[in-house]
């Protein structure tokens, strides 16, 4: 392979590109050295297996990739706001609409999701930490080696361009030869053991690590979510395991699995892929849910309306999840019989969607709505997640899908669902369990910058591709004559996708002047909230909690509160157990990088070598014997003084 | 927040006219021309009517409860009240949306059993038989009676069911003509079958949903409904006029490249159905190599050049209207 195939070349947008990334790493770590920040990087980072800086990274990358994926979108919009552009050729077009969905979904919407997960659930439930930190530290480094293995892929060798679906045969190896989409089939099979790790971790933590006296129906509604999130995880993932592990054997050693030739079965990837893909959409749809009903009940001064059937809609559309993967291809002839059965499934899970709704509006009905901005997300999520809700339902009935599917109507339909259901949760998430991470808040004054503009261009671009799509425009199409009437509505498109890049700015400017400015004097309760995350200090301190909380009902926080059973008493302090940082997640991950990097160029001698140095990070892990070491009484004593004044 | 409100109940005035309005202007799934289309279009009309009620439900109360709750400065010291919740009204709101997925999953079921059919009234004559072959990025159409091919056009005639028999030369590709009923997918290896039906003669677009690669925006091709003896007249004119298709010239076709239309005298039937294997001694996937850079951009006129460059382009016949732009579905 001679260098110009391994670098892309040829494109002034790419070795544009290149020649930033390049600057930029160079003006990185120039900038670390000359800080003298190495160590720091390190032993606070780096090998960090505290819940909260993991989150924190988490959210860190999430940031970065979700800028990735918006230049994407907005390079999208460009090219088809007129007819006949010739901004971005065909080729272009189509690897960028499959990285700007791929990133977005696995690279943005799950490490933002994951992250907050991170720094919120051990507090509120109580917890010093996750079950299994260590695996925790992994989780975070295979996510993040994956996202950069797949980023790498538009200056190295060439981004994948069969759409996030990647459906076959078009994915394998006879129509799609380059090495794109090995880095498809590669980097999201590293990013997918750090999810089920995940998965995993926060099972166990859950189920074994909540406060004495936190029940099962005493346990807030974002740790439900976040728990039936995690079991989706666990049933689903490996699916997706199994069927990119059937990619890569396609693709890199000639198998047959999907492929045209040799009785291969394309249809088997569809339905593999959706089965683990519906899935993954309430996987990163619950936790939001979760989030939203924390902050309508903070903000709304009440407790949630009807936990116990918001419980009971979370566990049932987890169940229904797993059984509507079909209506994403009524349309491969299916028998009409098997269409009907899998949209009335579809169907029934609007039902449950539509519980929620209504328990959210009736929490906020004789409440005391103040409109943070936490809050104006949440608000604005309840009619915008409607109308996707609703154009669901529209697409869940197969034979109107017959009209709709793979046409603009069904992008619109999935960002009414994805954008406020992800998105503005985690905004709202953002400005909510900010403090909690650094100790200030963000601006309420930008943030409605960010609000509004984010709000308003959201559905400036996403209404009128619902009607180009009811007008017979198909998805991924990147370019389009004149005459067909599109281009009103997809100009109109364009222009709100600036208005809402305008709104994601505004975010990134208030986070920077946030920083500099913002006070910082805000005590360990800013938002009057009421589960126990909020009952230790803000920030966090590095152990939690010095002593464990007792919970005796829901919202424990609001309780002792109102008790005033918030001070601490010196004698309940004991020295607490904390696990060491350790150095061989950010190996394992790096090596698990370096053996896909070689496996995407099919350098099988160099990827078997590298991949000693996985076995010496597992080995090294195996016999690592470290048991933690204990903060003293006196230090915990001094930490809680700073903040509570005088223990009792 | 008067602001928060008003925005949204200017979003709520905005799209429900618009939606509404669509049923009237020409939005193409709005316009059936057969029978297919037209039940399915009565079907998505029936859903709109359900999905606007709860849209304006749910903004109603939103908008109400919202702006009635919001904090004030001299209601500073309410306390909003502990409540656990209403039996009676969580089973309202359960009962409610269990009964609109009854009421609208009746009709479904029985749209989606009627357009798997020859449509009621049709039935006392034979359908016309079209094999649909798709191909990067190409749609060839074989008329196995008649005994002759198309490649990007499709003539049919009006007020018969037309019998689509649909397979792929590789990729997945989905057949659609949105004005005369919905999509299905071709596959290599295996054949799906569509009914439709054309009530009046007439020119619709029609395309591929299904994305197969760097040629796909170009996958569109025109239907073009004839009366019947206009329909024969066509028929009779190709056979007086068009060469046979030999098999040299269907392997150039089905190479990668966007190409324009052509007409032949036979079809590729005689010698292979892409429904039951083979495809694979057609696939050569060189040429889907991308070299990016030296990479050819289109010409003007809106083709691709296929990576070969044995100029597949070319071989356009008689029939050399160009297949885009003036495909156009409003007539
Ligand atoms: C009310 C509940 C929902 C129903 C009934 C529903 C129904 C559907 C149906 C039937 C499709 C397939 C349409 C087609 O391909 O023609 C679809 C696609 C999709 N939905 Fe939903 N949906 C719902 C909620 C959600 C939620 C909550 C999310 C994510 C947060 C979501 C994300 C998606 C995505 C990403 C796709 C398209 C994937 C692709 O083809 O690229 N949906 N939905
Ligand atoms: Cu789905
Ligand atoms: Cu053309």
């Amino acid at each position: 392979m001679s260098l110009d195939e391994f670098f892309v070349t040829g494109d002034p947008l790419i070795l544009a590109s290149q020649i930033a990334i390049g600057l930029t790493m160079i003006g990185l770590i120039a900038l670390v050295t000359y800080l003298k920040r190495w160590k720091w990087l390190w032993s606070e980072w780096f090998t960090t297996v505290d819940h909260k800086k993991i989150g924190i990274m988490y959210i860190l990358a999430g940031v970065l990739m979700f800028f990735r994926g918006g230049v994407d979108g907005l390079m999208m919009k460009a090219q088809t706001s007129r007819p006949n552009l010739e901004f971005l050729d065909a080729q272009h077009y189509d690897e960028i609409f499959t990285t700007h969905g791929v990133i977005m979904i696995l690279f943005m919407a799950m490490p933002m999701l994951i992250g907050i997960m991170n720094v919120v659930i051990p507090l509120q439930i109580g917890a010093r930490d996750v079950a299994f930190p260590k695996l925790n530290a992994l989780s975070f480094w295979l996510f993040f080696v994956a996202a950069m293995l797949f980023n790498v892929s538009f200056v190295i060798g060439g981004s994948p361009d069969a759409g996030w679906t990647s459906y076959f045969p078009l994915a394998g190896k006879e129509f799609t030869p380059g090495v794109g989409n090995n880095y498809y089939a590669i980097a999201l099979q590293i990013a997918g053991i750090g999810t089920l790790a995940t998965g995993i971790n926060f099972i166990v933590t859950i189920v074994k690590m909540r406060a004495p006296g936190m029940t099962w129906m005493k346990m807030p509604m974002f740790t439900w979510t976040s728990l039936v999130t995690s079991i989706i995880i666990v049933a689903a993932f490996p699916i997706f395991t199994v069927a990119l592990a059937y990619m890569t054997l396609d693709r890199l050693f000639g198998t047959h699995f999907f492929t045209v030739a040799a009785g291969g079965d394309p249809m088997l990837w569809l339905n593999l892929f959706w089965l683990w893909g519906h899935p993954e959409v309430y996987i990163v749809v619950l936790p939001a849910f979760g989030m939203f009903s924390e902050v309508i009940a903070t903000f709304a001064r009440k407790n949630l309306y009807g936990y116990k059937s918001m419980v009971f809609s979370v566990v049932g559309i987890a169940f229904l999840s797993m059984l509507v993967w079909v209506h994403h291809f009524y349309t491969m002839g299916n028998s009409a019989s098997v269409n009907t059965v899998f949209s009335l499934t579809t169907m029934m899970i609007a039902i449950p969607t539509g519980v929620k709704i209504f328990n959210w509006l009736f929490t906020l009905r004789k409440g005391r709505i103040e409109f943070s901005n936490a809050m104006l997300w949440s608000l604005a999520f309840i009619p915008c997640f409607t109308i996707g809700g609703v154009t669901g339902v529209m697409l869940a009935m197969a034979a109107a899908d017959y009209q709709y599917h793979n046409t603009m109507f069904l992008v619109a339909h999935f960002h009414y669902v994805l954008i406020p259901g992800v998105v503005f949760a985690v905004f709202a998430g953002l400005y909510y369990w900010w403090p909690k991470m650094f100790g200030f808040k963000l601006s309420e004054k930008i943030g409605k910058w960010h609000f509004w503009l984010f709000v308003i261009g959201f559905n400036l671009t996403f209404m009128p591709m619902f009607f180009v799509g009811l007008d017979g425009m198909s998805r991924r199409m990147y370019t389009y004559s004149e005459g067909l009437g599109w281009e009103g509505w997809l100009g109109f498109s364009a222009v709100g996708s600036i208005v809402m890049a305008a709104g994601f700015a505004a975010l990134c400017y208030n986070i920077y002047w946030s920083f500099r400015y913002a006070p910082r004097d805000i005590g360990n309760d800013p938002w009057n909230a009421r589960t126990l995350e909020w009952a230790t200090a803000t920030p966090a301190p590095h152990y939690n909690f010095a002593k464990i909380p007792e919970v005796t009902r829901l919202d424990p926080y609001w309780d002792m509160k109102k008790k005033g059973e918030t001070g601490l008493k010196k004698s309940d302090l004991k020295p607490v157990h904390m696990p060491s940082n350790s150095w061989t997640p950010i190996f394992l991950g790096v090596a698990f990088g370096v053996v896909g990097f070689f496996l995407v160029f099919e350098w099988f001698t160099l990827a078997i070598i590298s991949s000693i140095g996985i076995i010496i990070g597992l080995v090294a892990n195996s016999f690592d014997y470290d048991e933690g070491y204990h903060i003293p009484v006196e230090e915990l004593e001094e930490e809680e003084r700073a903040w509570r004044g005088d223990l009792k | 927040m008067l602001k928060f409100k008003k925005g949204m109940y200017y979003l709520l005035l905005l799209s429900m006219p618009l939606f509404l309005a669509g049923c009237e202007s020409k939005l193409v799934v709005f316009d059936p021309q057969g029978p297919i289309a037209r039940s399915l279009t009565d079907l998505i009309l029936f859903s709109i009517i359900f999905m606007a009620i709860i849209v304006l439900v749910v903004f109603l109360l939103f908008g109400v409860i919202v702006w009635k709750y919001r904090a004030r400065p001299d209601n500073k010291d309410y306390e909003p009240p502990e409540e656990k919740g209403s039996h009676v009204l969580e089973i309202i709101w359960f009962v409610i949306p269990v009964l609109i997925v009854i009421a609208l999953m009746i009709p479904t079921a029985i749209t989606i059993y009627e357009v798997e059919d020859i449509p009621e009234g049709y039935e006392d004559q034979d359908p016309l038989v079209v094999h649909v072959t798709s191909a990067d990025w190409k749609w060839i159409f074989s008329y196995p009676e008649q005994d002759i091919e198309t490649v990007n056009y499709l003539n049919i005639p009006a007020n018969r069911a037309i019998q689509f028999k649909m397979t792929s030369a590789g990729t997945m590709q989905s057949f659609w003509i949105p004005s005369l009923g919905g999509q299905k997918y071709t596959m290599a290896n295996m054949q799906t079958n569509l009914f439709l039906v054309a009530d009046k003669p007439g020119s619709y677009m029609g395309r591929n949903t299904s994305f197969n690669g760097k040629g796909y925006a170009h996958m569109e091709f025109e239907v073009l409904a004839q009366s019947p003896s206009d329909f024969d007249e066509w028929v009779e004119e190709v056979k007086n006029t068009a060469d046979p298709l030999e098999e040299e010239k269907y392997a150039e076709i089905l190479k990668p490249g966007v190409i324009g239309r052509m007409t032949f005298n036979n079809t590729h039937l005689d010698w292979i159905d892409h429904a039951h294997g083979g495809s694979d001694q057609y696939i050569d996937s060189e040429l889907y190599r991308i070299t990016h850079g030296d990479e050819e951009h289109e010409e003007t006129d809106g083709h691709e050049d296929s990576e070969n460059k044995e100029d597949t382009n070319e071989v356009e016949t008689e029939e050399e209207a160009d297949v885009h732009g003036d495909s156009g579905h409003d007539q």
